[in-house]
């Protein structure tokens, strides 16, 4: 029902609009210049004063609707429910839901065929009463509407106003999702510190979340605070991170260098798209490209030198993951080489400088701060990528630099804490918030830096 | 050093500079120069003699190719892809257009100072310092610092900055960035400076030291100039040149110019009727 009520209010939305216009155009008999909005703001006008107000009723009894039922049912029926549980309460509630409306019933008795009847009756009052309420709410604000519409009605103003309410409502809707999971990840976090101290977790040098329980069986409940050292996870993550940076540095800032300065407009055209191409790359695919072609690479190659190479490898995982962030790089660069006046360039080149000298001495200094932050995003970038990680760099939490060996960072932590079946609030479960909370203070004050930086750069040329 | 062999070789090509009618030598002569923009010609077959230690004025109305000839002189017109350089012009009876030249060691001997003051994100003294650290000219620090001294002093810019040679170029005042890229050009001695409207940017008082500054660098060095004031062109320069629609319609003294031209569009430009 919600959905053919909907598509009513969008039909009358659109008949509203042209109505609303004419409308305008009759009250000045055509002529434009007495009014004081055009047509086109009046139409809006009445549209919205005619359809927002039932929208939003139809929202309100969409959301409240099946909780009153669900109320009156239980209290009709309160003979057919007395003794049960709560779980058992809500299966009840729900096969005699399934059996009004379709669906899959668990068993069928008479207290549910009883409820289904009440389920039934509900609705159908429910449905007329919505489209009453609904088409009273519609009149109402058409005949408002068509009232309210003179030629000095300042309509334009209301529909500006009214747009942007609803930008208001959407930059909201974004800024509200982002505190409410940061929120949550700091409360679930403090249940974990509850149970594990804050120290241990963060300088613990121990990882080993699947030997958490002391005891066994049902005494299987004490935690024990040892295991949950971050210190691991968080040299692997540096690891990895470090040899990403070590291939998309070099290689990101010397193709900014050329596609900026050197290469000719055509070859440039094509090439800037083509490294953007790569940041279009799903990681999976980056993934598996880590883990079957790279990793036994290395390994083999490792193995001619006589090195132990496990065939999970920091080094593996790492080049990827630095190939994956080359077009953060060299596109961030290649806007702000881009951006170092071109008075500076000739300037040099007016001394005598050759380009090469020019781009080390006068360029690439001038552009320092932005491409030191184009870094920093690559890094954050870097930090919080899970697919490469999972799929080349092992699970293993071992505390080494050796880029040979199998590691772990973060992100594939949290991913295996959990996947599989846990207990929501096991202390296990909830050391994965406490990491996100940790990766995201990390990333969080990175990017903070590096946008500190860019603002420093900006004042430098006015 | 590689700058003492230039100093030396200069001083034999001296000798044999060819020498205008009234007895000045010649330091750059443009030949039938003419320039394309790709399909579009900017400069159509000019001929004019710079001469040395002297500033030379090139005035017209905007558009003409007044910084188009300036730019071909130290062949800066190369950092441009579409633009076609025809003709001949000799520095010091070398063809600088030649494929033997040097543009580097050109640009080292044709200085240049731009529109807009742009001085590097460095420091002062790093500024000025630039060209001489790129072309090796000091053996040692203390060299290298008595180069910037000199140059800032030729500038006329030491004593306001000596105090603070190691702050940034770009938190001087527009003259004294101005006066800081003078400076910067005059660190590589330059034979020959050019200045592409070195005051536009600047505010009266500031012009007025830069132009009293170009009066005093004329002794040393040959100055042309690009400029778009006529009072300007007549206090600094001795020879002025006037361009029209991308042609060198006259040249002469500048007194002749200001107050005797030949030509009925030099008459009609210096009197403002247009431009
Ligand atoms: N980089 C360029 N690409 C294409 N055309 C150019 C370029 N630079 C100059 N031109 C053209 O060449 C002609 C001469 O330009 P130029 O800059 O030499 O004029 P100007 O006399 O210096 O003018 P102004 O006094 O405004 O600086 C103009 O028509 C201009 O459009
Ligand atoms: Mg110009």
């Amino acid at each position: 029902m919600f959905w053919t009520y909907f598509f009513i209010l969008i039909a009358v939305f659109v008949l509203a609009t042209f109505y609303g216009r004419s409308r305008s155009l009759q009250v000045v008999n055509g002529q434009l210049s007495a009014l004081h909005s055009r047509p086109g703001y009046h139409g809006g006008f009445l549209a919205i004063v005619t359809v927002v107000p039932a929208l939003i009723a139809l929202i309100v009894w969409v959301i409240v609707a099946p909780n009153i039922m669900n109320n009156i049912v239980s209290s009709q029926s309160a003979d057919f429910m007395s003794g049960l549980s709560k779980p058992a309460v809500e299966a009840f509630l729900r096969d005699a839901r399934a059996l009004a409306f379709g669906g899959i019933v668990g068993f069928v008795d008479a207290g549910k065929e009883h409820a289904a009847e009440i389920y039934k009756s509900l609705n159908t009052t429910s449905n007329i009463l919505m489209g009453v309420i609904m088409a009273l709410l519609v009149a109402g604000g058409f005949f408002y509407g068509v009232r309210t519409i003179q030629p000095q009605m300042r309509a334009r103003h209301f529909v500006e106003r009214s747009v942007m309410a609803l930008l208001i409502l959407c930059s909201a809707v974004a800024i509200f999702t982002t505190i409410g999971i940061v929120l949550s990840l700091i409360f679930e976090s403090l249940r974990f510190f509850q149970q594990v101290p804050i120290l241990d977790f963060v300088f613990g040098t121990h990882w080993s979340p699947q030997s958490a329980f002391i005891g066994a069986g049902a005494e299987a409940t004490g935690t024990n605070s040892e295991v949950f050292g971050a210190i691991p996870l968080l040299v692997g993550t540096m690891l990895i991170t470090f040899i990403a940076i070590l291939v998309a540095a070099p290689v990101g800032l010397l193709s900014a260098i050329y596609l900026s300065d050197y290469a000719a407009q055509p070859v440039r055209a094509v090439a800037k798209p083509m490294l953007e191409i790569l940041a279009g790359i799903p990681t999976v695919v980056y993934g598996f490209f880590a883990a079957l072609a790279v990793a036994p690479f290395i390994r083999g190659w490792g193995e001619s030198f006589g090195l132990t190479v496990s065939s999970e490898s920091a080094l593996a995982a790492g080049v990827v993951m630095g190939i994956m962030i080359i077009p953060f790089v060299s596109s961030l660069s290649d806007d702000v080489i881009n951006a170092v006046p071109q008075s500076l360039r000739d300037g040099s080149a007016g001394l005598g400088a050759t380009k090469s000298e020019t781009i080390r001495r006068v360029v690439l200094p001038a552009a320092l701060p932005g491409i030191v932050s184009a870094l920093i995003l690559a890094i954050s970038r870097a930090i919080g990528e899970t697919m490469i990680v999972v799929m080349a760099a092992g699970l293993a939490a071992n505390m080494t630099i050796n880029p040979l060996e199998a590691v772990t960072t973060v992100t594939v932590q949290i991913v295996t804490l959990l996947v599989g079946d846990q207990e929501f609030d096991s202390a296990k479960t909830l050391a994965a918030f406490a990491l996100g909370l940790l990766l995201f203070c990390i990333t969080l004050a990175l990017n903070v830096f590096a946008l500190r930086v860019v603002k420093k750069y900006r004042e430098q040329y006015d | 050093m590689e700058m003492t062999a230039g100093n030396v070789q200069q001083a034999d090509l001296n000798g044999a500079l060819p020498v205008t009618e009234d007895g000045v030598p010649i330091k750059m002569r443009a030949n039938q120069v003419t320039v394309h923009y790709g399909e579009k010609q900017a400069l159509f077959g000019v001929d004019l003699n710079v001469r040395k230690s002297n500033v030379t004025a090139l005035i017209g109305p905007s558009g003409c190719g007044k910084s188009t000839f300036l730019r071909c002189l130290n062949r800066m017109n190369d950092t441009i892809d579409i633009c076609r350089v025809g003709g001949e012009i000799v520095l010091d009876n070398e063809d600088i257009y030649d494929p033997k030249i040097d543009v580097v060691e050109l640009r080292a001997r044709v200085g240049m100072v731009f529109q807009k003051p742009n001085p590097f994100p460095k420091s002062i003294f790093e500024n000025v310092a630039y060209g001489p650290r790129i072309h090796g000219l000091a053996q040692s620090k203390s060299d290298l610092e008595e180069i910037v001294a000199t140059s800032l002093q030729k500038a006329g810019l030491f004593e306001e900055v000596k105090d603070r040679l190691d702050e940034p170029g770009t938190g001087l005042s527009g003259g004294q960035q101005q006066r800081l890229c003078i400076a910067r050009a005059i660190a590589v001695s330059p034979e020959v400076i050019l200045m592409d409207e070195p005051c536009s940017a600047l505010d009266p008082i500031a012009t007025a030291k830069v132009e009293e500054l170009i009066d005093e660098l004329r002794e040393n060095y040959t100055i042309v100039i690009v400029t778009h004031s006529m009072q300007q062109a007549a206090r600094v320069s001795q020879r002025t040149a006037f361009f029209h629609l991308g042609y060198l319609v006259e040249e002469g003294k500048t007194n002749d110019i200001f107050t005797n031209p030949k030509d009925q569009r030099t008459q009609d430009y210096i009197t403002g009727r247009f431009g």
